[in-house]
C-alpha cells in the first residue's frame, strides 16, 4: 500500500459517534479517578451513617410508615449526593480542559468541539448515576429490611426518576459553570458556594422575608424529590405567623408542585446546557 | 497537493495584535520551519489553523477548506502538536491513543497495530499500558508525538515539537520528521532551535510582531539576506593543514572565503545556489581531505534570522 493510499483510508466518523468515542474514554477517566472513588466513599458513609442511626436509634420519623422512611431516609440525602456528584463530575469537566491542557490534546483533532462537550457531560452523567445507583440500592435495601418488597411504595420510583432528573439538571448546571473558567479551583469554588450555600440563602431570603415564590431558583424545584415522599402533598403556600413580644411576623414557605418542580429543572437544564455549549465554543486556548 | 494557507489572518487580543494580516501560501510535501521570537505569534497562528483560537479576521485554509467553517473536513488531513498537551491521567498511552484513533476514523482492524507503530516510534513500548499521571513531561510529549502519527496524516502541524525532551528525544523527533518528509508530508513547524530547522526543514517562513518577514527556501533566505552568499559547515575525518585551506579550497571556483574552526570543521562561504554547492562538495571530494559531512551552516540561518529580527525592532 501506498503512502497517499494510507492517508485517504480514514473516514472521520459523524459527530454522534464521536460524542459516544469521547464519552467511552471519559468515563474510563472518571471511573479510574481517585475523585470517583472519594465520592463512592462519601456515599457509602453517608448509607452507614443513616443504617446504623435508624438500626440503633430507630426513630419514630423513619419506622411509623413505609412512606415516611424513605421520605426521611431518601427526601433528605438524595440531593446533597447529587449536589455532590454534580460539584465532583462536573465541576471542573470543562475548565479542567483549559488549565490541566488537556483539551490541546483532543480539540486539535476533526471534532467539533460540541462533540467533546456532550461526550463528557455523558460520562460525568453515567459516573454520577453510578453513585447515586449505589446510594439507591442501599436505601431500597434497608427499606426491604424494615418494611419487605411490598413496603417500597409508587412514590419512590416517581422520587428517583425526579432525582434522576435533578441530577441531569446539576450537570448541566455545573459544566455551565465550568465552561465559564479556565481555572478548575474557580469554578469548584462558584458552583460549591452556590449549590451548597448560595441556592438554599437566596431562597431563604426571597420566600419568607420577601415573601414571592423562589421559582428561578434549581433548588427549590427540587423540593418535589422529596415532597413527593410525604403522606399528603405538601401545600402550595405555607403562611405562618408568629409573635415575639409585640412584634407579630409572617412567614411564607413555599412548596413547587410537581409539574412546577419538574418544570423548574427542566428549564434549567435546557438553559445552563446551551448557554455551557455555546461558552465552550467560543472560548480560546490561550 | 497538500496545502495550508493563510489569508491576512490576523488575531487581536484587546489591543494587542497577535498576528496581523498574515498571508502565506504553503503546498506540496516540504517542510517549513516557522521561526520568530518570542511573542512573535508563531503559536497563534498554529492555534487558529487548529481551532484553538478564532481569528479576528481574515481565514486559515487547509487544503482549501476553513478551519473554523468546516472543523471536521478541514482537520481530517491534518494531525498537530500544538504547545505541550496534557492527557487524560488516568489513561494509559494505548487508551488515549486508541482514543485518537477513533476519533480520526482510522479502521478498527488497523487500530491495535497503529498504536503499537507509533508508540515503538516514540520508544515508549515499555509504558504502553501505564497510565499517564505518573509520566513525566518528556514522556507526555512523546506520546503526544506518537499521536500525530496514528493517522498518516498528509500535514503536520508541530509547535517547538522539541520542547520538554532530552537531548536523545530531541534527535529522535528530528529523525521521525525526517522520516515523514521522506513520505511525502507537509510539515510546519515552529521551533526556536535555528539549527533544528537548518537540519530538517527545506523552507523557513519568519514572523515578527504578528507580521511575515519572509518566506522562502532556507539557501534563498541565507545568500538573499547575506549578499548572496551561503555558508557550508564541512566536517573531516582527519585534521586539514591550515595551507592547504588558504592555498587550494579557498580557491575553489564559487568559493569566497573558507575559515577552519577547528581542526577537523571547515566553514566554506560560497556564492551561488545548489549547483555551486554540489560542485564544491565534488571538488573537495577530489581534494582527498576526508569529507565525512557536508551541511548548511546553522549559524548562517542564525546570522540571517538575527539580521531579519533586529531589523524589525
Amino acid at each position: 500500500m501506498t503512502e497517499k493510499e494510507d492517508i485517504s483510508r480514514n473516514n472521520v466518523p459523524t459527530s454522534m459517534k464521536q460524542v459516544g468515542i469521547t464519552m467511552k474514554y471519559t468515563f474510563l477517566d472518571y471511573f479510574r479517578s481517585r475523585r470517583f472513588l472519594i465520592l463512592l466513599i462519601i456515599t457509602l458513609l453517608i448509607s452507614a451513617l443513616l443504617t446504623i442511626i435508624v438500626a440503633w436509634r430507630r426513630p419514630d420519623s423513619f419506622l411509623t410508615s413505609n412512606l415516611g422512611f424513605y421520605n426521611s431516609w431518601w427526601g433528605n440525602s438524595v440531593t446533597f449526593v447529587i449536589i455532590l456528584s454534580g460539584i465532583f463530575f462536573g465541576g471542573d469537566a470543562i475548565s479542567g480542559e483549559f488549565q490541566n491542557k488537556t483539551g490541546y490534546f483532543g480539540i486539535p483533532n476533526p471534532i467539533r468541539r460540541s462533540s467533546i462537550y456532550v461526550g463528557k457531560w455523558l460520562s460525568a452523567f453515567i459516573a454520577a448515576t453510578a453513585i447515586l445507583a449505589v446510594f439507591t440500592v442501599i436505601t431500597v435495601g434497608n427499606g426491604l429490611y424494615y418494611f419487605g418488597a411490598s413496603g417500597v411504595p409508587y412514590q419512590f420510583g416517581e422520587s428517583l426518576l425526579f432525582a434522576w432528573f435533578y441530577l441531569a439538571a446539576v450537570l448541566g448546571f455545573t459544566f455551565f459553570f465550568s465552561s465559564m473558567f479556565k481555572s478548575s479551583s474557580m469554578s469548584i469554588l462558584v458552583t460549591v458556594i452556590l449549590f451548597l450555600f448560595g441556592f438554599t440563602l437566596i431562597q431563604t431570603l426571597v420566600a419568607d422575608l420577601v415573601q414571592i415564590e423562589p421559582w428561578f431558583i434549581l433548588t427549590y424545584g427540587a423540593g418535589v424529590i422529596g415532597n413527593v415522599l410525604s403522606a399528603q402533598f405538601p401545600a402550595h403556600s405555607v403562611v405562618v405567623t408568629q409573635h415575639f413580644g409585640p412584634r407579630t411576623i409572617t412567614l411564607t414557605t413555599f412548596n413547587a408542585t410537581i409539574p412546577e418542580g419538574l418544570a423548574i429543572i427542566g428549564i434549567y437544564f435546557v438553559i445552563t446546557a446551551v448557554l455551557g455549549l455555546i461558552l465552550f465554543e467560543r472560548k480560546e486556548f490561550t | 497537493m497538500s496545502s495550508i494557507e493563510a489569508v491576512k489572518l490576523t488575531k487581536r487580543f484587546g489591543s494587542f495584535e497577535a498576528v496581523s494580516e498574515l498571508s502565506l501560501k504553503i503546498e506540496g510535501a516540504k517542510c517549513v520551519g516557522f521561526l520568530g521570537p518570542n511573542g512573535a505569534g508563531k503559536t497563534t497562528t498554529l492555534k487558529m489553523f487548529t481551532d484553538l483560537i478564532r481569528p479576528s479576521s481574515g481565514e486559515a485554509l487547509i487544503n482549501g477548506v476553513n478551519v473554523h467553517l468546516n472543523k471536521k473536513a478541514a482537520l481530517s488531513s491534518v494531525a498537530a502538536l500544538i504547545e505541550t498537551p496534557e492527557i487524560y491521567p488516568s489513561l494509559t498511552p494505548r487508551e488515549a491513543l486508541t482514543m485518537i484513533c477513533e476519533i480520526r476514523g482510522v479502521p478498527a482492524e488497523e487500530r491495535g497495530k497503529r498504536v503499537e507503530e507509533s508508540v515503538s516510534e516514540v520508544h515508549m513500548e515499555e509504558w504502553m499500558d501505564k497510565r499517564v499521571g505518573k509520566f513525566s513531561k518528556g514522556m507526555k510529549q512523546r506520546i503526544c508525538i506518537a499521536s500525530t502519527l496514528l493517522s498518516n496524516p498528509s500535514i503536520l502541524l508541530l509547535d517547538e515539537p522539541t520542547t520538554g525532551l532530552d537531548p536523545r528525544g530531541m534527535s529522535e523527533v528530528r529523525d521521525i520528521v525526517k522520516c515523514l518528509k521522506g513520505k511525502k508530508r507537509l510539515i510546519f513547524m515552529s521551533s526556536h532551535i535555528l539549527s533544528e530547522v537548518s537540519d530538517v526543514c527545506d523552507e523557513v517562513a519568519m514572523i515578527d510582531h504578528g507580521k511575515l518577514i519572509v518566506y522562502d527556501t532556507i539557501s534563498n533566505v541565507t545568500s538573499k539576506f547575506s549578499g548572496g552568499q551561503n555558508m557550508v559547515q564541512v566536517g573531516l575525518a582527519r585534521s586539514i593543514d591550515t595551507r592547504l585551506v588558504n592555498a587550494n579550497i579557498s580557491s575553489l571556483p564559487g568559493v569566497v572565503s573558507a575559515e577552519q574552526k577547528d581542526d577537523k570543521t571547515l566553514a566554506i562561504r560560497f556564492s551561488g545556489g545548489i549547483d555551486v554547492q554540489e560542485r564544491i562538495l565534488s571538488d573537495l571530494i577530489a581534494l582527498n581531505i576526508g569529507v565525512i559531512s557536508y551541511r548548511p551552516s546553522s549559524s548562517e540561518l542564525e546570522d540571517v534570522y538575527l539580521k531579519l529580527i533586529k531589523d524589525t525592532l
